[in-house]
């Protein structure tokens, strides 16, 4: 039952192959081995009668100086201009990526599927050109020679001797849709090019003439034969896949690539390639970081750039940390379950070999189930074989500091034996091999070793008979000399792998806290200018250099972080920037995608959009590039999007809430505004009709009636006044027009125009003659007053005085209105000055509007003060206050 | 009052507000003709010349601004605005544009009745070069530049004086902040809306019985000053 279950794995594949097929456009390879089999004649051919049927077939870049035959088959079809590119004087006509993705075809050809774009292009590569276009849904069609694979490279070199720089990742090959052949007889090839049916420039030509040869063509043939047999039987598979036939389910391998820093290990990792893809496997390509390599070494970065070619191929990378190389690549073989581990073979000296035993035997020694290949290296080590500790001068200091110390060591022991000439000889050794231990643990293995033969020196000169001399008198001291310096250069080496290992875990202690850190910052931020200045600035620290950050907006990329710094300034910043997050991929200088861009763009992807890129600036960008920290700087560019996207959600929630919140409002405002507006109404109508039918009603009734309608009238305007004024301030569109007024002026006109409410009600005001001018918009202060003086008017009964008295408090000027009414209900202090709250209802004095105090309060705070309202202390009736900030140097006019 | 009927010319888009002025104003004496747009009236003003206008500000044909600046071209008798409310940059453009007054609607027909009393007033110099005005108790002997209030006399600045003469001289009508500022300090003087505020203040210091509670110093809030020597 279990052999007929599908695997997971494959199956998660097959359904993200058919999403992926639903967005992407196909990829249709003509597949040649050699220039001049008529790949690009047989594309051609085939796309005349796909346009014949209708289709919309475009030619997006054919080699200008085709054959004839082919000259005359491009012609007929549509044709995108191709982009002129000067470098260095140079113009070279290139695909235009821009163009075709505008032109959006059905179906685009372009020929030479490998070939290097001009410097100062998008890519560096056309098929990163074809992938763009493919991501875009455009079907494209291209032409390819087997020599141009990747994984096949070397091995084509290594046929016909001619090394092709131009290559197309694996990948790009098996993701192609379709696949078609274009094979002659390599006797026809030949022919053909005799007969100068294919074009060969005639520098090349001689260059050529070796490629050409008949047992080269053949090998290529096989070779591509054999990719392309490959690739039907793994057709055949998918299609068998999706029919969803129970045959059995192959036993997933899983191999394992040892990288090294090594020139060999690139054959190494391509033969794994290989394997993997003719065992249908995954693969992984894994280095030990076993010494703490600093990660400028020349050492490491050789590894990294294994690792890039590795990760072209489609391998998993991870680097693994500690002292014992081959434990260590075990163990996390049987983690990963792996099936197969590859491993180059090491040149090194004989006594190394028997002395350490070589990593490759200790693997095969251990491997247990898991099968080992190891694979011959058979290309010469490179003369300039990267090492540092040659290339770099030699630091004299160490060497010095430790050799003090064995002198040191030296004395001591002399002084010891001077005052308890007691002891034996090996007392005096421990001396020496405490300081080789210090040596070895402050500077690490070179001066160790030093300090060890020193040791063994001194110790000789000082301690041995003839004391003096470097001459032995005992032959068993020679055994000692040697069990001394080999404890020490064991104890040296123990030590300084372990200080290494303590460094490196410093390191990766170093980034998982900063990791944590800008986790914890990030998180405790609100608001995308804060996130993104945090973030921008932990980069630059982070890296040592400068950082920017471009977030995603309708147009172009906006700059959010960065924007005077040199990466703002340089001119393709903004086009990496896009394409960066357009893709979601790195982009700019150290990367194939617009390499010539002054820093490396990272994209801020987050869980649902990209949501934008970061961009950074170091002297040497490959430092960047080197998977670890590369990955690490990935991380902390998610833990940014994420927290860029958890703030944008924060903020729809708010305004969600907010677009709720008014929503309500609205519809209490429109229940009551109705209600408001329909009492006036039918007493204006009523009083209206009444007055209409009965002509004949005495005098005294008609006045009633007609005071009746004049009365609603003004009640109605009123409201309506209210309403446009309420919501002009809960709108914000109205501006306070700040002027410098005279306080009693404000409020003598609110009295004037409160003439008629107050009648007889006696107004007492009590304004200090020496108050400054108050910073105040006239018109809504004015407003202010008008409408506590119509609610006094209206809550107090008649005859009751309203005092208005104003005093300077503190930075604040303090205004009360008080009356002489029966006061506020209990509670409802605060509630008041809602909108549509209304006190107890008063039977005769007309209902006011609901909102001539929430109109006060919005004035108050309009002007930066408050308003509060409580009933008076001794005395009955209310009491607003009003609290206004007062304006900063008030002008002083002078009457005189 | 008067003397022969005042030709009044309404420039109104409403047809009720059209009707129930015409029934007022033909009540109250006035002769009456309407124009329901702004080129009708300017087409009605030019055939028969009216000796007042009342000009809405919001006519739906071009705007009641430019329909204003067309009759001030050539037309001298007085016009009278009807406004909407919080429309202070219009009012106070208006009158510095040749409006003579202005009504914000929903307007009282006693105080349109009382504005155009005061604008025909001043417009046909019925406002004598008298040698003394009085307002409530306070008169004002313009030959000796004295100003008593019961009986006392008060002491005021000469640029109180200019400013309390000027406003007597348009006593009434409603003077903008810049007006008075430009009679009274001079046109190059750039002075600020709050110096006027104080001169003001002062004035009703001096001279009001109630200084919070004006009777003759009036505020246009926004506008202006409007002085009444009506002691009603």
């Amino acid at each position: 039952m279990t052999e007929n279950r599908p695997n997971p794995d494959e199956l998660l594949a097959r359904i993200k192959a058919d999403e992926a097929g639903s967005r992407r456009g196909s990829l249709r390879i003509f597949f040649g081995y050699a220039a001049g089999v008529g790949k690009t004649f047989a594309m051609l051919k085939v796309a005349h009668a796909v346009a014949a049927e209708g289709r919309d077939v475009v030619v997006g870049y054919v080699e200008p100086h085709a054959r004839p035959e082919t000259e005359a088959l491009v012609q007929g079809l549509e044709k995108i201009p191709t982009k002129s590119v000067t470098y260095r004087n140079v113009t070279i006509q290139e695909f235009d990526v821009d163009a075709a993705i505008d032109r959006k075809p059905e179906i685009l050809l372009i020929d030479e599927l490998a070939h290097s774009n001009a410097e100062g292009s998008r890519h560096r590569k056309r098929w990163q050109d074809v992938e763009e276009c493919l991501g875009q849904g455009i079907d494209v069609w291209t032409t390819l020679n087997v020599q141009h694979i990747e994984s096949l490279n070397d091995v084509v070199g290594r046929i016909t001797g001619v090394f092709v720089r131009e290559t197309v990742p694996d990948k790009v090959f098996d993701m192609a849709d379709e696949l078609t052949l274009a094979d002659i007889t390599p006797e026809d090839l030949i022919a053909r090019l005799e007969s100068g049916k294919v074009y060969v420039s005639t520098q090349a030509r001689l260059a050529l003439e070796s490629f050409f040869r008949k047992s080269n063509l053949s090998a290529l043939r096989e070779m591509s034969l054999r990719q392309a047999a490959r690739r039907i039987r793994s057709d055949v598979e998918s299609l068998r896949l999706a029919a969803d036939s129970h045959v059995p389910w192959a036993t997933a391998e899983r191999l394992l690539v040892c990288v090294g820093p090594s020139p060999t290990t690139a054959r190494v990792i391509r033969t794994a390639k290989r394997l993997a893809a003719a065992l249908d496997a995954d693969w992984l390509a894994v280095a030990v970081d076993a010494a703490g390599e600093t990660t400028a070494s020349a050492r490491s970065r050789s590894v990294s750039e294994h690792f890039r070619l590795a990760e072209r191929l489609g391998a998993e990378t991870v680097t693994l940390a500690g002292a014992e190389v081959a434990k260590v690549i075990l163990e996390y073989a049987r983690i990963r379950n792996v099936t197969k581990i590859l491993i180059g073979k090491t040149r090194q000296p004989l006594w190394r070999k028997l002395l350490f035993g070589t990593v490759v035997d200790e693997i095969l020694e251990n491997a247990d189930a898991i099968d080992v290949y190891v694979i011959h290296g058979d290309e010469p080590e490179p003369k300039e074989r990267p090492d540092v500790r040659s290339r770099t001068p030699l630091d004299i200091k160490p060497y010095l500091a430790v050799s003090a110390a064995v002198v040191f060591a030296g004395a001591i022991a002399m002084g010891v034996r001077r005052i308890e000439p007691g002891p034996s000889e090996a007392n005096w050794v421990m001396f020496f091999l405490a300081s080789v231990a210090w040596a070895a643990y402050r500077y690490g293995r070179g001066p160790a070793v030093w300090a060890s033969v020193l040791a063994v020196i001194l110790f000789d000169v000082l301690f041995v008979a003839p004391v003096g001399t470097l001459a032995i008198s005992d032959f068993r001291y020679a055994f000692t000399f040697a069990v001394m310096l080999s404890i020490g250069l064991v104890i040296s080496d123990l030590t300084s792998r372990l200080k290494a290992q303590v460094e490196n875990t410093r390191e990766r202690e170093r980034r998982t806290s900063a990791l944590y850190e800008m986790g914890k910052r990030l998180s405790s931020l609100y608001g995308s200018v804060f996130l993104v200045n945090a973030a921008g600035s932990k980069f630059a620290e982070l890296v040592g250099g400068e950082a920017a950050v471009y977030l995603k907006s309708a147009a172009e990329p906006h700059i959010a972080y960065g924007m005077n710094n040199v990466i703002a300034r340089h001119p393709l910043s903004t086009g990496t920037a896009k394409w960066c997050m357009d893709h979601d991929q790195p982009a700019g200088a150290g990367t194939n995608t617009l390499p010539s861009a002054a820093a490396l763009f990272l994209p801020l992807v987050g869980s649902q959009q990209t949501l934008g890129a970061i961009a950074l600036s170091v002297p040497d960008v490959q430092k960047l590039l080197e998977p670890e920290q590369r990955r690490f700087l990935e991380a902390c560019a998610s833990q940014l999007a994420m927290a860029l996207e958890r703030d944008g959600l924060a903020i729809e929630a708010a305004e969600a809430r907010v677009q709720a919140e008014t929503e309500k409002v609205r519809s209490t405002l429109l229940s009551s505004v109705s209600h408001d507006i329909k009492t006036p109404l039918s007493a204006i109508s009523g009083a209206a009709d009444s007055l209409i039918r009965n002509e004949s009603s005495d005098e005294s009734t008609r006045k009633q009636l007609l005071e009746t309608i004049s009365d609603e009238a003004a009640r109605l305007h009123r409201l309506l006044e209210n309403i446009l004024q309420m919501s002009r301030l809960d709108a914000g569109a109205i501006r306070p027009n700040l002027q410098w007024h005279v306080l009693e002026e404000i409020v003598g006109s609110a009295l004037h125009r409160t003439k008629r409410e107050l009648k007889d009600r006696p107004v007492r005001t009590n304004i200090p003659a020496d108050l400054p001018l108050v910073l105040v918009d006239g018109l809504l202060t004015e407003q202010l007053f008008v409408n506590l003086l119509e609610n006094a008017a209206r809550y107090a009964g008649k005859g009751k005085a309203v005092t208005i008295s104003a005093a300077i408090d503190g930075p604040a000027l303090r205004i009360v209105v008080a009356d002489e009414g029966p006061g506020l209900p209990k509670g409802s202090e605060v509630a008041i000055f809602e909108k549509f709250y209304r006190a107890s209802p008063l039977p005769d004095s007309g209902q006011g509007t609901g909102l001539g105090l929430a109109i006060c309060r919005a004035i108050a705070r309009t002007h930066g003060g408050s308003i509060t309202a409580r009933n008076r202390v001794g005395a009955g009736g209310a009491e607003f206050e009003i609290r206004l900030p007062l304006g900063k140097n008030p002008p002083n006019v002078r009457i005189e | 009052m008067n003397s022969f009927a005042h030709h009044v010319l309404i420039i109104e888009d409403e047809a009720p507000i059209r009707r129930f002025l015409k029934a007022t104003l033909q009540n109250e004496g006035y002769r009456v003709s309407e124009a329901s747009s702004g080129q009708e009236g300017l087409r009605h003003a030019m055939s028969q010349p009216p000796d007042i206008v009342l000009l809405d500000l919001g006519l739906p044909d071009g705007d009641g601004r430019d329909i204003l600046t067309r009759l001030r071209e050539w037309f001298t008798a007085p016009i009278v605005i009807l406004t909407a409310r919080d429309q202070e940059d219009q009012k106070i453009w208006a009158l510095d544009n040749g409006a003579d007054d202005y009504v914000t609607k929903p307007f009282s027909l006693g105080e349109l009745l009382a504005r155009m009393r005061t604008a025909l007033r001043h417009a046909n110099r019925n406002v004598p070069d008298a040698f003394e005005i009085r307002m409530g108790d306070v008169v004002v002997d313009f030959a000796a530049r004295l100003v008593t209030k019961k009986g006392e006399i008060v002491h005021l600045t000469p640029l109180e004086y200019k400013l309390f003469s000027t406003m007597l001289k348009h006593a009434g009508k409603v003077l903008t902040h810049r007006y008075l500022l430009r009679e009274v300090w001079g046109p190059q003087d750039s002075h600020e809306n709050h110096y006027l505020r104080v001169f003001v203040a002062s004035l009703r210091k001096k001279l009001e019985d109630e200084p919070s509670r004006p009777r003759h110093f009036l505020t246009e809030q926004g506008v202006g000053y409007r002085l009444s020597i009506e002691s009603a």
